[in-house]
């Protein structure tokens, strides 16, 4: 037991043991049991950042790997990080105690449920990234369909039943046939440990079946149009938590199945199809843009900008060049950011008024300006301003389509005009106005515990929009490691592919030298 | 022809079986002896007995085969047999709460049990077309009786008569196909029986044995389309006895299949393959569409259980070591989730009796949350949700088929298991979104005890069993190859 064998183990499963505690307190205690729920949450998102800390990002491969044989043949016990899954184990962690933290008060029936079921759904949100066994994945990857059913379903609005079935049964089927895909490379390959799969070469006509299959799944998780379908419902009826859950670290699932096998490990299939995604990615930028400017309730209209700004990931993605990757990884932390930080900002109002009709609103500014305030940092995000992480992801994922096929970035440039229109048409219609409406007038500004929740992220927000490195230096490594095998399997120059590699740091540099030094001291330790 | 019995060592085999039929014997006299009331410590003994013959496969395995070729013992009877008595001995503790509502606290119940239980055995390790109907018949009259233990009411009367009926139909299949086997082949002995196939090639003649073998060993395991009885029986058996169905005899069939599809009929695989892979596909697909429309959850329980016969027989129809080993795991998790299953039926009692319609779980959550989460628990395991111990099963069950290149047994096998989802998620979503309706009286705690083991293995399955469990299969699945 060391730390460099121990700590991910520590980390993945450390949320069980306080659901244990949660098991054992008698269920009237419910201060005692979102304590603990919190405290829970808390020592995760250390130890998480402790990993980042001692992460060494010049490293292509994994670290803190262990590797023991299990169940059989097959499963083994194998966990490690490397530059594209070690964030997303501390955006996991690091919304974990914001989402514990918004259930404080609107949570008030069946805590002790709610919390051992948010801290089971850690364990399996960290387990999907730590986790370097490819039958774990699934197990990780399904096993959060079921905590995630029970939340909307116990907890969620008045069409919760279902919201949670159609979730259910659409993530459900896809993944059914991924698990499919997952035993047919087991038998080519003759292992399910990820770290040799990287390695191993499928026989190109099976490539293009295990990566229809693995798209099925994925496609559905991240989600992209046309399967997004299930999207919009499970966020409205989801309760806030739930929501920000879903948005910041589920749909991210889908964005890093694509970058851990479909590109590495079918690469022949990853080119043939590529545009096929390209396709898809510009058709969820703009139709769902569209969609999310006639929504009428706020949450829906958030979630229709998830799809929108997923579909920048997928195009990101298969770009297959370093900066198409590295924007893709940015925007994704990002979205995981700024989408949570969204359905929290709405969680606020809804708790007060109990509606989501963007109708039942106007005026806020009047009587909840710091509200406002935070609202905007979060919208302005959510439309890719600079200076906001928003901009950053968007921005690279562009630049890197643009070298691939030009009309694809044409496409998507549509999305940004689009998602300055809905967002900031959200925002005049929430925020300002006249406050007319009898029922606002006594409508109170953020307490103190919203204001733990939204400053923190509102910081963040900025920070990396003007600072973007500690996240692409953690990355870099990583995925120039990814695109050079990416370009050599498919027969291209790796060279080529990793020539703007460095592109974006040079980009960010002057900003970054140019944001007061307030914020340098603000950002978490990254070395 | 000489008996291979010299002394009583000579048999060691066969211990655990001689204990059972002679244990058996001692319950009646003991029966008779006693006060009828305390029919209870009947039951407790018939579980002793069972755990005794369980700790003598396990302390003193042996290997061979007995009586002139009938019987034989080896890893993978052990590993059948253990589960068949596991089984066995937890539906027996199942039954005692309350056995007077059910109407099985007649001393007679335990000790047809055990009867039962020893034609399993038997079963299992048959090695000879007349060992093995015999084993089939000790065991089929015994369930006929305890179908129709509670005398006076309508249901289970019916269910213990349709049973029969349809069961002696089957034996008349299987004793037919058996026939024809013997006819084409000169031989009873199974393991004559692959000689000469191997010697003499295949003939129409035995394929038509074979088919009829199967077709009866498939009505014993509930498979499309031999399942017709299973709803019927479900729901008319006193549920103790329900629970007994549905986990011992299905091993024991189940093993028995195995042995003579892996074994026996070696040689002809493609023939058999193609038998195995109907009935696998009708039993998922069939299970899956028919269980959405049901109210009462004993009738759910019964597709169910067709359901997951089929999931299991996903894994035979491979014929590979991989594939044997699959559906031995597949089968002690089936017992493992039914067991607590059905401790979660015989637990939720209200002032009127059991719970018998789904919608009557309403609001569970709320008013038995331990009970509720144990079945919520179960019903995900059962879907095949990872982490839980079900998601395992199919694991393996899949994997065998997939390397067998049966991809589209494969495909059509998970998406039935998606569609079986919608009916085990409706029992879900009673108990937990739904308001409460009724209130549950209290718990027996030998219910408590089933619950939380069974919910303890099928959550921890990774961690604590899954590795063991995996070693053993593969050893039994290695004896047969």
């Amino acid at each position: 037991m060391t730390f460099e064998n121990s700590i991910l183990t520590i980390v993945t499963f450390l949320p069980l043991l306080g659901a244990a505690l949660v098991l054992v307190t008698p269920k009237t205690a419910v201060n005692a049991i979102r304590w603990t729920a919190l405290v829970t949450t808390l020592v995760t998102f250390a130890l998480s950042l402790w990993i980042w800390a001692a992460f060494d990002a010049s490293n292509t491969g994994f670290q803190f790997v262990v590797n023991y044989p299990w169940l059989g043949d097959s499963i083994g016990y194998r966990v490690g990080v490397d530059g594209i899954s070690v964030l997303f184990v501390v955006l996991s962690a690091l919304l974990m105690p914001f989402c514990i933290l918004a259930s404080w008060e609107a949570i008030d029936k069946r805590v002790k449920e709610y919390m051992l079921v948010f801290l089971i759904l850690e364990v399996l949100m960290i387990g999907v990234f730590t986790t370097l066994d490819l039958a774990m994945f699934y197990v990780f990857f399904e096993g959060t369909l079921l905590p995630m059913f029970l939340i909307i379903g116990i907890w969620g609005g008045k069409r919760r039943i279902q919201a949670s079935y159609k979730f259910f049964f659409y993530t459900f089927i896809g993944s059914v046939l991924m698990l499919l895909a997952i035993m047919a490379m087991y038998w080519n390959a003759g292992t399910t440990d990820i770290s040799r799969l990287l390695t191993h070469q499928f026989p190109e006509s099976m490539q293009i079946w295990l990566w229809l299959a693995f798209f099925a799944s994925l496609a559905v998780k991240m989600p992209m149009w046309p399967f997004h379908r299930w999207l919009p419902e499970a966020h409205v009826e989801a309760p806030t938590a739930g929501s920000v859950i879903l948005a910041a670290i589920l749909l991210k699932l889908g964005g890093y199945g694509f970058l851990r096998f479909s590109l590495p490990m079918f690469p022949d299939a990853s080119a043939q199809l590529s545009n096929f995604v390209f396709v898809l990615s510009v058709a969820a930028i703009i139709i769902t843009s569209l969609v999310a400017l006639v929504q009428t309730d706020i949450k829906k209209l958030i979630a229709y900008s998830s799809v929108a700004h997923m579909g920048f990931v997928t195009m990101g993605i298969f770009a297959g060049n370093a900066l198409g990757i590295q924007g893709a990884m940015f925007q994704m932390l990002s979205h995981g950011l700024v989408s949570g930080a969204l359905f929290l900002a709405v969680g606020v109002i809804y708790d007060r008024m109990h509606t989501r009709d963007i109708e039942a609103y106007g005026g806020l500014v009047e009587r909840m300006p710091r509200y406002a305030f935070a609202f905007m940092v979060f919208t302005m995000a959510n439309v890719g301003l600079p200076g906001t992480s928003g901009f950053v992801g968007e921005f690279l994922t562009m630049l890197g389509v643009f070298q691939v096929n030009t009309w694809v970035a044409f496409g998507a440039a549509f999305g940004v005009i689009f998602s300055a229109g809905y967002a900031l048409w959200l925002y005049r219609r929430v925020v300002f106005g006249a406050l007319t409406k009898d029922s606002l007038k006594g409508i109170l500004d953020l307490d103190l515990r919203e204001k733990i929740i939204l400053y923190p992220l509102i910081v963040l927000i900025i920070v990396f929009g003007f600072y973007p490195s500690p996240i692409l230096d953690t990355t870099a490594a990583s995925v120039n490691n990814l695109v050079s095998h990416y370009a050599t399997s498919i027969g291209l120059d790796p060279a080529v592919s990793l020539a703007d590699a460095r592109a974006p740091l040079e980009y960010a540099a002057p900003t970054g030298e140019a944001a007061p030094a307030a914020e340098h001291a603000a950002e978490p330790a990254a070395h | 022809m000489n008996s291979d019995v010299i002394d009583f060592a000579s048999v060691a085999p066969a211990y655990p079986e001689l204990l059972m039929a002679v244990g058996a014997l001692v319950l009646v006299i003991l029966g008779v002896a006693i006060n009828k009331e305390k029919s209870v410590l009947i039951s407790w003994l018939a579980v002793l007995l069972m755990a005794a013959a369980g700790l003598m496969l396990i302390l003193n395995p042996a290997d061979g085969v007995l009586f002139n070729g009938v019987f034989i013992a080896d890893a993978f009877g052990r590993y059948m047999k253990l589960l068949v008595l596991g089984g066995a001995a937890l539906s027996l503790i199942l039954a005692m709460p309350n056995s007077e509502a059910n109407g099985v606290h007649k001393f007679e119940y335990s000790i047809l049990a055990v009867l039962a239980t020893l034609g399993m055995m038997i079963m299992v390790s048959a090695n000879d077309l007349m060992s093995l109907y015999i084993g089939l018949e000790l065991q089929s009259l015994a369930l006929y009786v305890m179908a129709a233990i509670k005398r006076d009411d309508k249901r289970a009367s019916e269910a213990g008569l349709k049973y029969f009926v349809l069961g002696a139909l089957s034996s008349g299949m299987l004793l037919y196909g058996a026939s024809l086997v013997y006819g084409f082949t000169g031989h009873t002995n199974l393991t004559e029986i692959v000689g000469a196939i191997a010697m003499e090639g295949r003939s129409i003649g035995l394929v038509f044995g074979m088919v009829f073998l199967l077709a009866g060993v498939a009505f014993k395991i509930s498979a499309v389309p031999f399942h017709m009885w299973t709803p019927d029986v479900y729901e008319g058996a006193p549920t103790p006895v329900t629970a007994f169905f549905a986990m011992a005899p299905k091993v024991a069939a189940m093993s028995l299949m195995i042995r003579l599809v892996m074994d026996t009929f070696q040689p002809i695989s493609h023939d058999w393959q193609q038998v195995v892979i109907f009935l696998s596909i009708a039993s998922m697909v069939l299970a899956a569409f028919a269980a959405i429309g049901q109210k009462s959850i004993k009738r759910l329980i019964a597709y169910s259980s067709i359901g997951h016969v089929g999931f299991a027989l996903v894994g035979l129809s491979s014929g590979t070591q991989v594939g044997v080993e699959g559906v031995a795991i597949y089968m002690a998790i089936y017992v493992t989730m039914t067991a607590g299953l059905f401790a979660c039926i015989l637990s939720l009692r209200t002032e009127e009796g059991y719970v018998e319609n789904i919608e009557d779980l309403a609001g569970a959550a709320q008013t038995r949350p331990f009970v509720a989460a144990v079945m919520a628990i179960l019903m995900f395991s059962l879907i095949g949700m990872p982490p839980l111990a079900g998601f395992f099963a199919k694991w393996h069950v899949f994997l065998a088929a997939i390397e067998a290149n049966l991809y589209v047994l494969s495909v059509i096998g998970v998406l039935a298991s998606a569609v079986s989802a919608y009916y085990y998620l409706r029992v879900v979503k009673t108990m937990y979104f739904d308001e409460p309706k009724s209130t549950f009286i209290a718990v027996p705690n030998e219910l408590n005890i089933i619950l939380a083991v069974s919910v303890f293995l099928v959550v921890t399955y990774y961690f604590s069993v899954g590795s063991v469990l995996t070693n053993w299969a593969h050893i039994a699945a290695g004896s047969l190859f």
